[in-house]
């Protein structure tokens, strides 16, 4: 199956669907310097050209292109094994690519070093699955290590050295997904759900301009999982974030990915507006 | 289900598998070396027979223990001295493997050739037995404890900074990659998510250091190092045999004093997160 961009393959109906809960639309892009007058158009944050990455002589994906533009929210979706952590990876530069080129807001995360390569992750944000809090520390010094990027050094080691703005931030950041009451709390005496808000509290404290999600709610329960990823949408969109976030939930890469990406045989099988999309036609990307 | 007592159509396989005549030809050499050690280590049934009725008139003449007050209080002032050997050289030790231990860890903040230059050193380090550096240091700086205390730090640090190493090669990589996804530098990285993963590891290997450092520096008097040692020397160089089973019996209760203190404190400390 190949879907090209945009494809206007007509939606099946699909009743989860119809019952989820209102998502914010995505805002206004922020102010575009290049955009003429009358022709809305967005900047690119995140591009890929001829992606490839093999590991030894086993290729995970090759060939991988797409554009993603400001603001939007893109699902990355794929069987197990697909290569869509590693995707993800690549992009932020976590992972060197084995081939091609990624642009990241304008600079290439593969290529760039040192204090560039720092300058430009901290423009960025990532959620992993499991939310890879330090588990003997407390949520307030988690949430401040998201500032490590912008500041680094040892002030921002531990909420005992933090300045009085960086620490206002990160409890505004834990207010935000509702854990201020928690700040002093050791990170590993909180549930899955509750780890996960202070890693989404980690990933914004920063104002990101990207943020990753690699599978989100993975590790969670239905319920929690639900919650985690409307606070996560509710929270970026209002802002204008690039997000690119990988599910093996149909349901939720058409609820909140405006854009849809399927990886499978180690190729990108799919790229299609959500919209465009039917759950069934997604979980085909699984057979 | 089959249950039990049912016989299957298939045939049972086999209980031991056949070796391979190269699996066979290793076991061979591996006995042969083992007789060989033994050989050389002057094995004998004779001198194994023959050494009851010797232990015998050891425990005869050594038995009771030398109780008397003032030789109670000499052995117990070197134990003390001892202990603060001990205590002084695992904790300068232990705080040196640190800063150690980040260059000899693979793909933290060290490049590959320092990480091994480091592990080499330490590798030397451990090599040298802790009672050989106390000779090198009763060399140094002269006899007395100061020689024994730098001995059991020179030993810590060949000891921790090699498991501290392995420890944070080990440590859950998760956090760190969220730290680098935000920007961190390496240092931050290692300090805020690094290091206090590993803290559970570093705690247990600074206990079993400790351990260590005390019943090493039991011994280091023979050379001069300072503590008891040289007490259980003179003993048994005079024959006296009362008292050396009284230092040796002091050494006992220190040693296992200290490892039940160790095990409390690891258990309080680290918990259930081990």
């Amino acid at each position: 199956m190949r879907v090209t961009r945009n494809s206007t393959i007509s939606s099946v109906s699909d009743p989860a669907l119809e019952t989820r809960p209102a998502i914010p639309a995505a805002p206004p892009a922020r102010p575009d310097p290049g955009a003429v007058a009358g022709l809305p158009v967005r900047p690119v944050d995140i591009e890929a050209r001829g992606l490839g990455r093999q590991f030894g002589e086993t290729p995970v994906f090759s060939d991988i292109g797409f554009r993603l533009a400001r603001g939007e929210s893109v699902a990355l979706v794929g069987a197990n094994g697909a290569g869509k952590s590693t995707l993800l990876r690549c992009l932020m530069g976590l992972i060197p690519v084995s081939s091609g080129r990624v642009s990241l807001l304008g600079t290439d995360p593969n290529t760039a070093r040192g204090p560039d390569l720092r300058r430009l992750r901290a423009r960025v944000g990532l959620v992993s699955q499991k939310h890879n809090l330090v588990p003997r520390l407390s949520v307030l010094s988690n949430v401040l290590h998201g500032l490590l990027g912008k500041a680094p050094g040892p002030r921002h080691w531990s909420h005992a050295l933090a300045p009085r703005a960086s620490r206002a931030a990160a409890m505004a950041a834990l207010d935000r997904v509702g854990l201020a009451d928690f700040a002093l709390r050791r990170a590993d005496r909180l549930s899955g759900g509750q780890s996960q808000r202070v890693a989404i509290a980690r990933a914004i404290v920063g104002d990101p301009e990207v943020l990753f999600a690699d599978e989100p709610c993975a590790s969670l329960d239905p319920a929690a999982g639900e919650d985690v990823m409307d606070l996560f949408f509710r929270l970026v969109r209002d802002k204008g974030v690039t997000v690119v976030f990988t599910s093996h939930n149909v349901d939720h890469a058409l609820r909140y990915g405006d854009r849809v990406l399927g990886l499978a045989g180690g190729r990108l099988q799919l790229d299609a507006t959500a919209a465009s999309l039917s759950a069934a036609t997604l979980r085909g990307l699984y057979d | 289900m089959t249950e039990i007592g049912q016989s299957s159509a298939r045939p049972l396989p086999g209980r031991y598998e056949t070796p391979s005549a190269l699996a066979f030809l290793g076991y061979a050499a591996g006995l042969v070396i083992i007789v060989w050690c033994l050989s050389g280590a002057g094995f004998s049934f004779d001198k194994v027979a023959a050494a009851p009725p010797r232990f015998a008139d050891f425990a005869t003449r050594a038995f009771p223990p030398n109780l008397e007050p003032q030789v109670l209080a000499r052995l117990g002032a070197k134990m003390v001295e001892t202990l603060q050997i001990a205590i002084a050289g695992a904790v300068i030790g232990v705080i040196l493997s640190l800063p150690v231990a980040l260059l000899a860890a693979r793909g933290l903040v060290a490049g590959p050739w320092i990480n091994q230059a480091t592990r080499t050193i330490l590798g030397f380090i451990r090599a040298v037995p802790d009672i050989a550096w106390a000779l090198i240091f009763v060399v140094a700086v002269g006899l007395g404890p100061f020689a024994g205390m730098l001995a059991i730090v020179v030993d810590t640090v060949g000891f921790c900074g090699r498991f501290f190493a392995d420890d944070m090669e080990a440590a859950e990589k998760g956090p760190a990659e969220s730290l680098t996804a935000t920007g961190a530098r390496k240092i931050d990285v290692v300090v805020c998510a690094t290091i206090p993963a590993a803290t559970p590891a570093f705690i247990s290997t600074s206990l079993y250091g400790l351990e260590k450092a005390v019943r090493s520096s039991t011994i280091l008097g023979l050379v001069g190092a300072g503590g008891i040692g040289i007490e259980l020397k003179v003993g048994f160089d005079l024959f006296d045999y009362p008292t050396a089973m009284t230092v040796i019996l002091m050494i006992a209760a220190v040693v296992i004093g200290i490892e039940q203190l160790s095990g409390w404190a690891r258990a309080r400390i680290i918990g259930e997160q081990r």
